[in-house]
């Protein structure tokens, strides 16, 4: 076992837990029952699909709005899956398990490894794929339950707390001037929307800007 | 079922096959790089929309309130490299204080 790897893996799980507790409470928030809360966590077990399904049912929004938005937050994973796999040469059982770890999280250990060889880099994806899943879920049922003995949302600032975990989630992805362009056309694309179409049409409609954008790149 | 327990099962299970088929679908058929630069592209569009419905809008209406404050600590924590938790108490904090006075 290699201890940087083993390092690196704990302190991104742990630091992982603490966006669990904001989900699980915003879970709550938005009307799930802590129940439903787990399984989410448990089940989908990708931060930003499980933000947007909340986000989007708490709002308002319909069935499809919500699982739309998160299935294309969840798209990434799949691309991560593409560069892992022939690393990872998982088969049967352990290739079920394997994707169901399959995160920014662990790719991002997994590949930083790289130069270390490929024995390493399953090492950190495991690691850290486990860990992030046994803390996430832990913190996310720690987040249900204060949330549920809060009562109303808005007295302990939850209602903001969830855009501003949102906005963590976001930050660190706007790397350039046209990265932010598009978060503020995006921003404003969903409220100009919102009070004229169906609550979560606002959100999911912005991907096409995200379209736009990434053909435009190409010239 | 109530709409908790639909969106809960299909979301799940849609995002299981799609990380799932990154393990089965080989590398070459996902390449494109528009299609791999619009890939990183929806997340910000989808997260940066969440953010604003989420902090100014309630219902169908747009509404200035005391999530408004709470947003801007964040992006001022933000803007200060703060860590998460941070960046989510610091916002907690303001909007419930904002919330308690008014």
């Amino acid at each position: 076992m290699n201890r940087a790897t083993a390092t690196q893996s704990l302190s991104v799980s742990l630091t992982v837990g603490a966006y669990g507790l904001a989900f699980g409470a915003a879970s709550v928030a938005a009307g799930f029952s802590v129940l439903q809360s787990c399984l989410i966590s448990l089940l989908t077990f990708s931060g930003a699909s499980q933000f947007a399904l909340v986000g989007v049912i708490g709002a308002g929004g319909s069935v499809v709005s919500a699982v739309t938005t998160a299935s294309l937050l969840g798209i990434r994973n799949m691309l991560y899956g593409l560069r892992l796999a022939p690393v990872i040469k998982a088969k049967g059982v352990k290739k079920i398990l394997a994707a169901q770890v399959t995160i920014d999280e662990s790719t991002g250990v997994a590949l930083s490894q790289e130069r270390l060889g490929q024995r390493e880099m399953r090492q950190g994806f495991w690691l850290t794929g486990v860990g992030v899943y046994l803390f996430w879920n832990l913190f996310t049922l720690v987040g249900a339950l204060s949330a549920q003995a809060m009562g109303n949302p808005a007295a302990w600032g939850l209602d903001a707390a969830v855009p501003a975990a949102f906005l963590g989630l976001l930050w660190p992805r706007m790397q350039n001037n046209r990265d932010r362009a598009l978060a503020v056309c995006a921003a404003l694309l969903a409220l100009l929307l919102t009070p004229y179409v169906a609550a979560g049409v606002p959100i999911i409609s912005t991907a096409v800007l995200a379209v736009l954008f990434g053909l435009r790149g190409r010239r | 079922m109530s709409i908790f327990w639909v969106s809960l099962l299909i979301t799940s299970a849609l995002v299981f096959i799609i990380r799932f088929a990154g393990y089965l679908v080989p590398e070459k058929y996902l390449t494109n790089p528009t299609a791999l630069r619009i890939n990183t592209l929806i997340p910000i569009a989808l997260l940066s929309a969440l953010v604003a419905v989420q902090s100014f809008t309630d219902k169908a209406s747009i509404i200035i309130d005391q999530r408004m404050a709470g947003l801007g600590v964040a992006v001022i924590a933000l803007l200060l490299k703060a860590p998460f938790p941070v960046v989510v108490i610091s916002a907690a904090a303001t909007s419930a204080a904002i919330f308690h006075l008014g």
